[in-house]
């Protein structure tokens, strides 16, 4: 029988079938942080039990980190505790640990892929929503809550019922100051952010094959945002390019012998899918949210839409607005900002960098905006310093900080004020994800360059 | 960790007929910093259940003293967001055993069933009953059992079943959790576990 991609590699990681119930689902590797993590091995010392297969799991520290002096101590004593917690646990199992000041540490989703962890058709979870990003590269990747952080350290497996399959095909080519980043929240745009719920996404045509490694990341994180469990792309010669070599991908005869796996993996021609969506790229536009959930996003120079348009609730959708000080009708264009956040695993990689250095080179940040620029990892730092990108940077005025999670979720300092409007390039703009009362508009590196340079909400097709 | 038995549950509820709430208004990231699952529930909803200098909201449902019971009822799409378990915790420890609402996210309704909260999926108009009866008189009961798979609003007597797999529902009613279920399937896992190529 014709299988899609996902089926091919769940199929092949199934257990166990609990009859009317979930499958046992086999886990290759499991990312563990210091936030979803402590209760989960609090678990297994109540049991009794230790770790199963240390080998498959990685800690990283990343969302509670601060992004400035991580030489020091950790000021933050619940923070420094988090952290130490981590250590200590995976010390006991023998986990291998990337905790702050190791030069592999960074966003968990982030050193993932650069180490070669994350690999076509694997299964992967990870206590955080967006492990969905390791997709792009063909695995099966989704986010999973603490109980399920303590069944994969305790049995290396979780209990899941199959989700059903979507398909979202793009054929075109992409507009120019278009990138990943509106392609995803175009997505979510259209679907809302329950469309996909229940549903596995498999991204396919012309504008994912063209994407680079790095965009298909940014693509599939925010599968999620769509109430997706997680989304892939089917692995090819990019994908194989990008993982060749590193630390933990098969070297030598393993690696032609995995070769051969990987290449079945692509859904078969006759596949059926529960679900078929077709979009065009040339009709996606850079995008911007004005509202509190990524759902909420238009094309940067279109107007709010009205409330009396809405599928949804009213109250609902009003009362978002009201948040954000916005009303319906408004044009964005123009509006002033006060914080820009270049970062995150959304967008924290090197070829967000690059592309928010095309449009702030030989340019001044603006005097209103507050800048906080976060590598997603010491690499991607790195990267950044060899690669040139870091003059550019300060002759325009702005400072690089070192990596983590940061403003994506605020759990360190670095925290939007209350009232202030914020052009980040993370994920979400849930009220107050950024700090209590903060308000965020999601966008694109090339949008945050723009707004980061003029003050303003600008369309980045105007600055080339 | 072992959490309350879940058959027949009679309540009044607290209604929330706010559309897509998300796991960060249900738990903000920064109370996440516990190594322990202690305190989440006074930090349910801190958000919109607290002014910036602590004191509290008037005008939110948690505070309305009109309102109460183990039932928790909220709009379309809930739970969208984080897979944070803390925020199924928080709902828990407040002293809510059940979630009603016409749509709720992936992630936050496998979380909830892990450790003893029941999401009820309802109809869109069921629902919108619930709210106005809720509404016009706050000690309206509503029954949810788990053994017929029913929610019923006592004052109109009118019922609707709701879906769960039988593993989970077997699950709940006995307080059993998946990782038993695992730990003793491990031979099995092992031997899968040489089949895998990673
Ligand atoms: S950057 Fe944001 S979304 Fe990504 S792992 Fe960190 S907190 Fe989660």
């Amino acid at each position: 029988m014709s299988k899609t991609l996902f089926d091919k590699v769940w199929d092949s990681h199934v257990v166990h079938k609990i009859k009317d119930g979930p499958d046992v689902l086999f886990i290759d590797r499991h990312m563990v942080h210091e936030v979803t993590s402590p209760v989960a091995f609090l678990g297994l010392k109540k049991r009794g039990i230790k770790v199963l297969f240390p080998k498959k799991t990685f800690a990283t520290a990343d969302h509670n980190t601060p992004t400035v002096n991580q030489h020091l101590p950790v000021k933050d004593p619940l923070s420094a505790n988090q952290l130490l917690a981590l250590e200590k646990n995976s010390k006991l199992h023998g986990i291998s640990y990337w905790g702050l000041g190791h030069e592999k540490n960074g966003i968990v989703h982030v050193v993932g892929p650069e180490y070669g962890i994350t690999q076509p058709g694997a299964t992967i979870v990870c206590g955080d929503s967006h492990t969905s990003t390791h997709g792009a590269f063909g695995a099966i990747a989704f986010g999973i809550g603490t109980s399920e952080v303590e069944m994969v350290l305790s049995t290396q497996c979780i209990m899941q019922p199959k989700p059903k399959t979507m398909r979202i095909t793009i054929d075109g080519k992409l507009n120019k100051g278009v990138s990943p980043k509106d392609v995803a929240l175009f997505i979510i745009s259209e679907l809302s952010t329950s469309g996909a719920t229940g549903y596995f996404v498999e991204y396919s045509g012309e504008v994912f094959r063209d994407m680079s490694m790095e965009g298909r990341m940014t693509v599939c994180n925010l599968s999620i945002e769509m109430g997706a469990r997680g989304g892939m792309i089917a692995p090819d010669a990019k994908t194989y390019d990008y993982i060749k070599d590193r630390e933990y991908t098969p070297k030598k005869e393993n690696w032609i012998k995995a070769m051969k796996y990987w290449n079945t993996l692509a859904s078969d021609q006759d596949a059926i899918f529960d679900k078929e969506l077709k979009f065009y790229g040339e009709s996606i536009n850079p995008m911007i949210t004005y509202g509190t959930n990524p759902g909420m996003g238009m094309g940067i120079s279109k107007e709010i839409p009205l409330a009396k348009n809405q599928d949804g609730g009213i109250e609902t959708y009003k009362k978002s607005l009201s948040y954000m000080n916005f009303s319906e009708g408004q044009s964005m264009i123009g509006k002033n900002i006060d914080f820009v956040f270049l970062g995150s695993c959304t967008n924290g990689r090197i070829e967000d960098f690059r592309e928010f250095t095309k449009i702030i080179k030989g340019r001044k940040k603006a005097s209103n905006v507050t800048a906080w620029l976060v590598p997603g990892s010491h690499q991607v730092e790195k990267a950044i310093k060899d690669e040139g990108l870091l003059d550019i940077l300060i002759e325009s005025g702005f400072e690089l900080r070192e990596p983590g999670c940061s403003a994506c979720l605020a759990m360190n300092d670095d925290k939007i004020p209350s009232g202030k409007y914020a052009v980040s390039t993370s994920n979400r703009n849930f009220e107050g994800r950024q700090g209590p009362g903060s308000r965020t508009l999601l966008a694109s590196p090339l949008v945050a360059a723009a707004a980061a340079v003029t003050g303003k909400i600008t369309d980045p097709r105007t600055l080339y | 960790m072992a959490y309350e038995k879940f058959k027949i549950l009679k309540s009044n509820c607290v209604p929330l007929p706010i559309e897509n709430i998300d796991t960060d208004q249900i738990i903000p990231a920064r109370f996440l910093k516990a190594t322990e699952r202690v305190g989440f529930g006074d930090n349910l909803f801190r958000d919109w259940r607290y002014n910036s200098d602590d004191t509290q909201k008037k005008d939110f449902v948690l505070n309305n003293k009109k309102f109460d019971g183990k039932i928790l009822v909220g709009g379309k799409n809930f739970g969208s967001g984080s897979s944070r378990e803390h925020a199924a915790w928080a709902i828990y420890d407040y002293g809510f055993r059940c979630v009603i609402s016409s749509f709720f996210a992936d992630i936050f309704r496998g979380n909830c069933l892990n450790i003893g909260v029941l999401p009820v999926q309802v109809s869109a108009e069921f629902l919108d009953k619930i709210f106005q009866v809720v509404f016009d008189d706050p000690k309206s009961e509503i029954i949810v059992s788990l053994l017929d798979q029913t929610v019923t609003i006592v004052k109109l007597n009118i019922s609707e079943p709701f879906e769960i797999n039988s593993y989970k529902k077997n699950n709940m009613l006995n307080g059993y959790d998946d990782i038993d279920y695992l730990v003793n399937i491990k031979d099995t896992i092992k031997k899968f576990s040489k089949t895998t190529p990673l």
